[in-house]
């Protein structure tokens, strides 16, 4: 295929793939989309492949027909409970894969550079490695958190950003050897220090601010495609690392406004300090068993779910779905509602409930449904924590002082359903407990509600 | 303090201002609570319930104006009742302050702390004690039941073995509370709803409550003060009622409520529209209390015109649900006292800087403190300043300002970055550039697109986001021929890792999306 054509095709794949992404906009079109994508990149693929420039096809063939083989059977395998686990693992793919290119990269150069763009390639092979780098220990540390390997607790070393500044400078001073030509050793050393960073940025990170971790894992991947384009000099890499770095970008951005955080707190980790004693906690938890929600599901006319990780954790949501069908199946208005950093990855809550086939249009934001708590005779509140800690409001000393909330302690009766009876991801004790219209349904969320879908049929 | 209510003795009126379940909240405000022996008899609510409360039962009118020292009523009490009630009592009923300014004079001689229920300012946090709308709503509701029952056919359309059954035509005529509530009721027994309003804000709501907003295409806003209607000029009239006329025809059931606050309601369903309509039509007039809407109307009673359309004149409506009528007053009522006892002791306070106690009371002190001074919602720079609704041009000004200061950010953002664009341009060689350029303007393009992209798909965009990113293969690709064996292995592994993440990726996402689905 002439350069002419593959270029041609690199055009195609790039109006493709912004149509994909402008097409989730909403669920509808969002179908359509998926299938530009796929088509954009099978043109970039079988284009670059038929080029001139590519030989070894004894090699390719057979790496891609495996990598789709594993590709195909993770993707069926994974329960739609381990999504961010399996998000956060593919991005450390696309690090390692950015590493090995920028070394392939400087190990045979490409000929004829003039002084100037070999400085200009030199910088490129470095930043595209150091992203990667970082993007693959990153990756693999939040999958690590994310699947439960690893403690989700922020770890906390002394002086710990005195250390990332450290690496970061023994970074840039081997980038300076480096263009002086010191040789292969100074790239080696800078990708393995890049490795520690990596680990390390996200190792700081607390569990409940995964979901910008993910997207912001989704952004350096993005950019290290990018950073890949620029030393091969393909245009195509750099659209497409472009699209997805700042489509990450937004995403970080959006969650972050969510939780009322700022976005350099949230990268730079260690969530979870407070500035003063926290408030008093007045009352006690009182509990209440299956007979008594149902009860109270049965009397109440207007119910709002509101979900969280617990769910996820406990796979309730097809019990939920169920409950829900009947509920609405008496006349009963069930909505949910969901906060924008419920779950572990933006949208968490939305992909389960329609996985298990809640109706789209009852699940609703915070912002759409968060006056109408007042009114609402039920809510039900099903492993979700953080996001419905009145004490973000009322108390300045809660490490999530600020943080938007959904005001379910507004409704005439609160349920929530809980394992036990300790603090949320964030590690503040939740008033939300101790009030008088709340109850505890204490025990593992599915197991809470089919006991609940035993009384009510 | 005892709070009674007595029977009242109005013509027809069947509610009552106390019921045992209001009675027993108001015990826990503090009041112990009174009630004449079968003041609820005729709203379902026997003496019996009353003591089951708590309630004390006296045997006459008397005996409660002596022990009580608060006295609830539904309608305002007549010369001689008035003449008979003892000095410094509290009242709380409606009153209809702005027609019967003797009654206040009599009750302000009387020393009489009186609180007219229609008075409440329609603010927010005044709606629970908003009576009007509570019997409004039932106006509503009734007056659709009222024309069913005077209406030949059924509402629903239905075809059955015996024939096809057209749905009924119903127009309301007027938006507020009644007219909403009319709506929503014809509408769920399944006729087909079409309502005008002067206030063309008021579409919105018309048709969320499932009706046919009927447009008039006139230049003028109808909206007055606190949400009611005003005065519209002749011109707008006009056009109004050659739409009217247009509609009448196919109309089966029109119900009007119509009201300008203080004025004779608005003659808007004249004789030839309703000699236009079918015969067995039926007109509802729901203003009939203040001269009706309709020409025809006759207060208090139907009467039938010469083509056989019935026009409902009946001014009664929430009476004739006394029982219903009476459960939401009563609750109004109890919340007024809610207000008036802050400290839930049992003794009210009349806190005359509170604009909803301040606008519902009529006297005070032996004075007569109707009409009230404006809210003080509007003058804003009270010590507790309240929200204000912004008027158009306000919003319009804040808008323009926030516009503009975005226009300033934008600006300086692009200075900034035409400058750093300049400072690599002046340096990188242009093949450099060439490349830099489509970077820019991918991100730009991305920054747009994702902007729209909906919460709940965020998962999904991962993804797709996540297997687009997979397109380092291609520079896996193109090393895989290289000489030298370690860089062929390495874009090898390279080459594997990405497939397995754009297909993974996008197989994930497939699996995820063909969940998403509408009830």
């Amino acid at each position: 295929m002439s350069s002419g054509l593959v270029t041609a095709s690199y055009i195609a794949a790039s109006v493709l793939f912004i149509l994909s992404l402008g097409g989730l906009s909403n669920q509808e079109s969002a179908k359509r989309a998926v299938w530009f994508g796929i088509v954009g990149m099978a043109i970039a693929v079988i284009a670059t492949v038929l080029s001139e420039q590519v030989s070894g096809l004894g090699w390719i063939i057979p790496m891609m027909v495996i990598g789709a083989g594993i590709g195909t059977v993770v993707a069926r395998r994974v329960e739609m409970t381990g999504m961010p686990q399996l998000v956060a693992a593919l991005h450390s793919f696309v690090g390692l894969a950015a590493v090995f290119i920028g070394i392939n990269s400087e190990i045979s150069p490409p000929a004829d550079l003039s002084v100037v763009e070999k400085n200009i390639h030199a910088v490129e092979v470095f930043l595209g490695v150091f992203i990667g780098a970082i993007t693959f220990t990153g990756s693999i540390i939040a999958y690590g958190k994310l699947a439960g390997s690893i403690d989700g607790k922020p770890l906390t070393l002394p002086n710990r950003h005195a250390l990332n500044l450290g690496m970061l400078i023994a970074c840039l001073v081997l980038g300076v050897l480096f263009f002086n030509h010191a040789g292969m050793w100074t790239l080696v050393l800078m990708t393995l220090i890049a490795f520690v960073i990596g680990a390390h940025l996200v190792m700081a990170i607390g569990g409940a601010d995964m979901p910008v971790v993910v997207s912001m894992l989704n952004s350096y991947s993005g950019w290290a495609a990018a950073a890949t384009g620029f030393l091969l000099g393909n245009d195509l890499l750099i659209v497409t690392g472009a699209l997805v770095g700042s489509s990450g970008a937004i995403l970080s951005y959006i969650m972050c406004k969510a939780m009322n955080r700022n976005f350099v707190s949230v990268i730079l980790g260690g969530f979870g300090g407070t500035s003063g004693p926290a408030m008093e906690i007045d009352g006690e938890q009182i509990a209440i068993d299956a007979g008594g929600v149902a009860a109270a599901l049965e009397d109440a006319d207007s119910v709002i779910i509101v979900p969280g990780y617990g769910m996820a954790v406990a796979q309730a949501q097809q019990s939920i779905s169920e409950l829900t069908r009947r509920l609405r199946g008496k006349g009963k208005s069930v909505r949910f509602a969901i906060h924008p950093v419920a779950g572990r990855l933006p949208g968490h809550m939305n992909v389960l409930l329609a996985e298990a086939k809640v109706p789209y249009d009852i699940v609703l934001e915070m912002d759409e449904i968060n006056d109408d708590f007042p009114d609402t005779d039920v809510v039900m509140v099903v492993g979700s924590n953080d996001t419905v800690n009145p004490g973000a409001q009322d108390d300045p000393n809660s490490p999530i002082a600020g943080m938007p909330v959904l005001e379910v302690w507004k409704a005439k009766q609160v349920f929530v359903s809980k394992r036990g009876s300790g603090a949320g991801y964030s590690g503040a004790e939740n008033p939300l407990f101790f009030k008088d219209n709340t109850r505890m349904f204490f025990g593992d969320a599915k197991a809470s509600v089919d006991a609940l879908l035993q009384q009510i049929t | 303090m005892k709070l009674g209510a007595l029977r009242e003795t109005a013509d027809g009126e069947q509610r009552v201002a106390l019921t045992p379940d209001s009675a027993v909240q108001l015990q826990k405000l503090g009041y112990d609570c009174v009630i004449e022996s079968g003041a609820g008899a005729a709203a379902r609510f026997e003496d019996e319930a009353y003591r089951a409360a708590g309630v004390e039962v006296v045997d006459s009118a008397e005996a409660l104006l002596e022990t009580a020292d608060i006295i609830a009523r539904v309608r305002a009490p007549s010369d001689a009742e008035v003449a008979a009630l003892p000095s410094g009592k509290k009242l709380i009923s409606f009153l209809s302050p702005a027609q019967s300014p003797e009654l206040l004079d009599a009750l302000s001689a009387k020393n009489t702390s009186a609180i007219a229920m229609e008075m409440v300012p329609r603010i927010s946090r005044a709606q629970k004690m908003d009576a009007l709308s509570s019997m409004a709503n039932i106006a509503g509701y009734r007056a659709v039941i009222e024309a069913g029952n005077q209406f030949g056919r059924f509402f629903t359309g239905q075809i059955t073995a015996a024939g096809k059954v057209p749905p009924a035509q119903v127009l309301v005529i007027g938006a507020g509370v009644a007219g909403l509530a009319a709506i929503g009721t014809a509408q769920s027994l399944g006729a087909v709803v079409k309502a005008f309003d002067v206030r063309p804000e008021v579409a919105e709501q018309i048709e969320s409550m499932g009706a046919e907003f009927v447009f008039l295409d006139f230049e003028e806003d109808g909206g007055g003060d606190g949400g009611y209607a005003a005065p519209s000029s002749p011109e707008f009239r006009e056009k109004q009622l050659a739409c009217f006329r247009e509609l009448a025809p196919e109309i089966d059931i029109v119900i009007t409520t119509a009201l300008i606050p203080g004025r004779d309601a608005p003659k808007l369903w004249l004789d030839d529209m309703v000699a236009a309509m079918k015969p067995g039509s039926v007109v509802v007039d729901l203003a009939a209390e203040m001269g009706g809407n309709c020409d025809l109307t006759v207060k208090g009673d139907i009467v039938e015109s010469a083509n056989g359309v019935k026009v409902v004149g009946y001014t009664d409506f929430p009476s004739r649900m006394a029982t219903q009528a009476s459960t939401l007053y009563a609750t109004n009522i109890r919340h007024m006292m809610t207000d008036l006892t802050p400290e839930k002791d049992g003794v009210p306070v009349w806190d005359m800087e509170d604009d909803v106690i301040r606008t519902s009371t009529v006297t005070h002190d032996g004075a007569v403190t109707f009409p009230p001074p404006p809210l003080k919602v509007q003058a804003q720079a009270k010590p507790q300043p309240k929200k204000v609704e912004p008027t158009a041009e306000e919003r319009k000004a804040a808008e323009l300002a926030a516009e503009q200061a975005r226009g300033k950010q934008q600006i300086m953002l692009l200075c900034i970055g035409g400058a750093l664009m300049w400072l690599v341009g002046a340096f990188a060689p242009p093949s450099f550039m060439q490349h830099f350029i489509v970077f820019v303007l991918s991100c730009f393009v991305g920054f747009q697109v994702i902007w729209n992209v909906s919460h709940s798909l965020h998962t999904p965009l991962m993804a797709v986001t996540n297997a687009i990113s997979g397109i380092v293969i291609l520079g896996a690709l193109l090393q895989v021929g290289s000489d030298s064996g370690l860089v062929t292995f390495l874009a090898s592994i390279s080459v594997l890792i990405a497939t397995i993440n754009v297909v993974g990726g996008f197989m994930v996402t497939r699996r995820m999306l063909a969940m998403f689905q509408k009830s």
